[in-house]
């Protein structure tokens, strides 16, 4: 049986699946259950200062995008830190971490952008027995405004200057939480491990507002009439998570600092993405606030069984394993080529692929043949984009077929598995001469 | 044991009328469509549309139903076939649209399109507000011969095109079968009428009824008096059973038991035999006996000459009627009736085969005690009404002859639903019928087509 334990720098947890700051790990009661349940480790939801509890709205913090089946595809919230006093939530902190010493145990931090402050709580986090700190770089609502939060993560500076002095004034593991809301995530990465961080943890929520109430005119959720933006998460951001959590797990200035990947994560599967993409652990929210805490057994056996079949022995034997595989479009191979094919035992004859590529593509399919009903693909008009394939609603019923050593009917050129990318192709100005190298140099140690 | 013939009314308690002839699929609510809607592919060219002969924008009106836009979707399906309410409740779509469906390829289940045409359609009923209006009136008149599903299409049509229409028909209700001969479960708290006055309110429709063509008008004079006359007439006569009824009490046509039962307000009250025979294997066939069993008739057998996939009811209709316990016999036919004091006691049948193509007796027979005897082997025209006129209907296969506008040999004469040759007995084809001869009226009398007023 696969082995799912983890040592994220220095934090050790029978499993990978950790439970994000938020509503989810607010309080001992549910951590207890949480814990019970089976998930590896939590991120405390965020303490702030110690002084009169922080006051959430009284009304809907939530506002979701649902699909027709009303399955939850994106999530926004509106909440702010925990507003529990702090010394409740660190003597809770303490017992739980007395009770279950095998699980992780982060406690994620969010005071004004003052060494002070943070000389004043870390102490008193590092008394609670917990296992490190992740710093809330990016609550994009509220705590903002108040320059915490996303304020601070949207300025690489801020973020090397508060994750040093944490470091400075604490022994604990140190994980900065990203904010997705930036023009280039890399930067608050390399800031953050200029600063000392042990590890990044991303994404947080994404600014957004998930729609418009048309009878009363204000975007949901308001309160009183009124609306702002919220955070969102959920399944329809993992593709953002995706990309940002391998921008940093490939660039030569951050790679290999541990991550804790964020976004949308509800299963296995998505576990498993993550990390092929260089994720150490993951962290989910969304997915336990739609559906309680036991998926995260489906997680756990998912991945036992998928790491078993592959012949993964532990998470490190395939933790980044694609992250070779992500490159810049201009080192792609040009002379690779592509066609669909349409499995007609599987084909309903629904037409999606046909119009798809009839209205805003190459016209590579057919609709009728000899006046019947006939969907093919004219392997001279397909450029392999893959349009058809993505609007197919059966499974496995188009495929997109590599060409070996065979004639592209389109552009007349054998394709003979021979590689040229954007910077060789002689259609490129800027092209180097034969012999330069085909990928990225390594950079130097 | 009781004596022969044990017909009468009241075999249920009286609180059990109403639950057994309840909705026979209840209606979806509005979480319920979305979901069905969501599994439509919004095909291209899709099959859906090629298989309703009204060709509803199918695709269209699921799509509409998906983004909350039930009124929009109920237009898209009234504009194409004004009876579309009725047509989700009675259509069978398990042969038409829903056959084409490319999801029962994939899942073997098709999207449930009649549910949703009804979600649709009763949305815009239950909205109350007008969804057509009549168009300006262009100074013609034209004379609408029979009320039913092809008669109204093709008023209704007119008058949105800005025509002037009167509607004859000669029993006391509109509606034709919608009304009278189409199963209670199938058409519940009297939508065939609420359905007829929503298409009526349209304006510029005056209906007539109790006015039989042959009896109080003649076609000759509708010619003379209108600028053009369509005729939905469906049909009269109930097909003979080749046997000797012998006067016998107890032996009756589906179609005027089915009816009766329509327009009888309290069913407590409608006598049905204990032991009740239908022979026949339509839709009528099935909509008389599931209802005789659901009036209380111990005993319901359905006989057929041939075998269930030759049955003019679809596979659907056949399982309705086994579910209500109706016993189906394949492959034979009456022979004779047998009956005491005047009353039928009982028929013989004759087991039937196929032998290269053609039907023959096996030589066995069996009896089937009876109390009542029920016909559904088929309606026919009766030209008896448009026959004798100075110029005569050319007629094809005992019906109306038309061409592909619906336009009888007669200048000036049209005609669609059951009483035109080419049919398939069907509301929806009525509908479309009724439809295409009123943009061909429109074509012949005005040289063009104006947008429809709406």
């Amino acid at each position: 049986m696969a082995d799912l334990s983890v040592n994220f720098c220095g934090i050790k947890a029978p499993n990978p699946f950790w439970l994000a700051s938020a509503p989810p790990t607010d309080k001992a009661y549910n951590v207890e259950r949480a814990f019970r349940a089976g998930w590896g480790g939590v991120v405390w939801k965020t303490l702030g200062e110690d002084g009169p509890p922080v006051v959430n709205v009284s009304g809907p913090r939530y506002g979701a995008v649902h699909g027709p089946d009303r399955r939850l595809l994106a999530f926004n919230n509106i909440e702010l830190i925990t507003d529990r006093p702090l010394e409740v939530n660190l003597r809770e902190i303490a017992e739980m971490k007395r009770r279950w010493p095998d699980r992780a145990m982060v406690v994620s931090l969010m005071v004004p952008c003052e060494e002070d402050a943070w000389k004043r709580i870390l102490p008193r986090v590092e008394a609670t027995g917990a296992d490190g700190i992740e710093l809330n770089f990016g609550c994009p609502h509220g705590m903002s405004e108040r320059g915490m939060g996303a304020a601070v993560g949207q300025v690489p500076e801020y973020v090397e200057m508060v994750t040093r002095w944490c470091k400075t004034h604490s022994r604990m593991p140190v994980i900065v939480k990203l904010t997705p809301n930036v023009t280039d995530v890399r930067k608050p990465a390399e800031a953050a491990r200029r600063g000392g961080a042990d590890a990044v943890s991303l994404i947080n929520t994404i600014n957004s507002i998930v729609g418009v109430d048309l009878e009363r005119m204000v975007p949901s959720p308001h309160t009183d009439g009124k609306a702002t933006h919220g955070g969102m998460c959920g399944p329809a951001v993992k593709p953002i998570a995706l990309n940002m959590v391998a921008e940093i797990a490939r660039s030569p200035a951050t790679r290999g600092m541990p991550i804790s990947g964020i976004g949308g994560i509800e299963t296995w599967r998505d576990a498993a993405e993550f990390m092929a993409l260089g994720a150490g652990t993951v962290q989910v929210c969304t997915a336990a606030m739609v559906y309680g805490f036991r998926i995260v057994q489906e997680m756990i056996t998912g991945l036992e069984a998928f790491m078993d079949e592959r012949g993964y022995a532990r998470l490190d034997d395939f933790v980044g394993a694609a992250v070779p595989n992500v490159t810049d479009w201009q080192y792609l191979n040009l002379d690779y080529a592509v066609k669909a094919h349409i499995d007609q035992d599987l084909c309903i004859k629904c037409g999606r692929c046909h119009v798809a590529c009839e209205d805003t593509s190459h016209q590579a399919i057919t609709h009728l043949v000899n006046g019947v009903r006939h969907f093919e693909v004219i392997e001279e008009e397909c450029v392999g984009c893959n349009l058809c394939a993505t609007v197919c609603p059966i499974e496995s019923c188009i495929t997109m077929e590599p060409l070996v050593n065979a004639l592209d009917k389109r552009t007349g050129r054998v394709v003979d598995g021979s590689y040229r990318n954007w910077t060789q192709h002689p259609n490129n100005p800027m092209a180097e001469s034969a012999g330069k190298p085909l990928e990225p140099m390594e950079p130097a140690e | 044991m009781s004596t022969p013939p044990d017909i009468r009314a009241g075999r249920l308690a009286s609180c059990d009328y109403a639950p057994a002839f309840s909705d026979l699929h209840e209606a979806l609510d509005a979480h319920e469509a979305r979901v069905a809607a969501e599994r439509c592919l919004f095909c291209y060219d899709a099959p859906c549309i090629t298989a309703c002969p009204t060709s509803i924008d199918i695709p269209l009106f699921i799509r509409q139903i998906t983004t909350g836009n039930a009124r929009g979707a109920g237009k898209t399906i009234l504009d194409a076939n004004i009876f579309g309410g009725m047509c989700a409740r009675v259509c069978p779509t398990e042969t038409l649209c829903e056959e084409a469906c490319v999801r029962n390829e994939a899942e073997g289940k098709p999207v449930l399109i009649g549910q949703l045409q009804r979600f649709a359609t009763d949305a815009v009923m239950a909205s109350g507000r007008p969804l057509y209006r009549r168009g300006a009136p262009n100074g013609t008149r034209i004379a609408v011969v029979g009320a039913g599903p092809a008669g109204l299409s093709c008023a209704h049509r007119l008058a949105t095109l800005g025509h002037e229409v009167v509607v004859f028909d000669a029993r006391a209700k509109a509606g034709g079968l919608n009304e009278h001969g189409i199963a209670a479960y199938k058409s519940t708290n009297d939508f065939a009428q609420a359905e007829v006055d929503w298409i009526l309110s349209v304006g510029g429709i005056e209906l007539r009824t109790g006015q039989a063509l042959g009896r109080d008008f003649t076609l000759a004079d509708l010619r003379r008096d209108f600028h053009a006359v369509f005729l939905g007439l469906g049909l009269q006569a109930v097909n003979a059973l080749g046997i000797d009824g012998g006067g016998l009490s107890g032996v009756e046509d589906a179609v005027a038991f089915i009816e009766t039962l329509r327009q009888t307000a309290d069913l407590s009250t409608l006598p049905i035999g204990r032991r009740v025979v239908v022979v026949g294997g339509g839709m009528t066939a099935v909509d008389a006996a599931v209802q005789a069993k659901k009036l209380g008739a111990e005993e319901v057998t359905i006989v057929y000459r041939r075998g269930a996939e030759q049955m003019g009811a679809s596979r659907y209709e056949q399982e309705l009627a086994l579910t209500a316990g109706v016993v189906v016999r394949h492959w034979a036919r009456p022979l004779s009736v047998r009956g005491a004091d005047g009353a039928l006691t009982a028929v013989t049948f004759a087991g039937t085969a196929e032998r290269d193509g053609r039907l023959v007796d096996t030589g066995e027979t069996f009896e089937l005690p009876a109390d009542q005897l029920f016909r559904a082997i088929g309606q026919s025209f009766v030209p008896g009404p448009v026959a004798g006129e100075s110029d005569v209907l050319d007629l094809e296969g005992g019906r109306i002859a038309v061409d592909a506008e619906r336009r009888t040999s007669l200048a000036g004469v049209w005609a669609g639903g059951d009483c035109a040759a080419g049919g398939r007995d069907l509301t929806v084809v009525a509908v479309e019928d009724g439809k295409q001869a009123a943009l061909s009226i429109n074509r012949a009398l005005l040289g063009f087509v104006p947008m429809a007023a709406e």
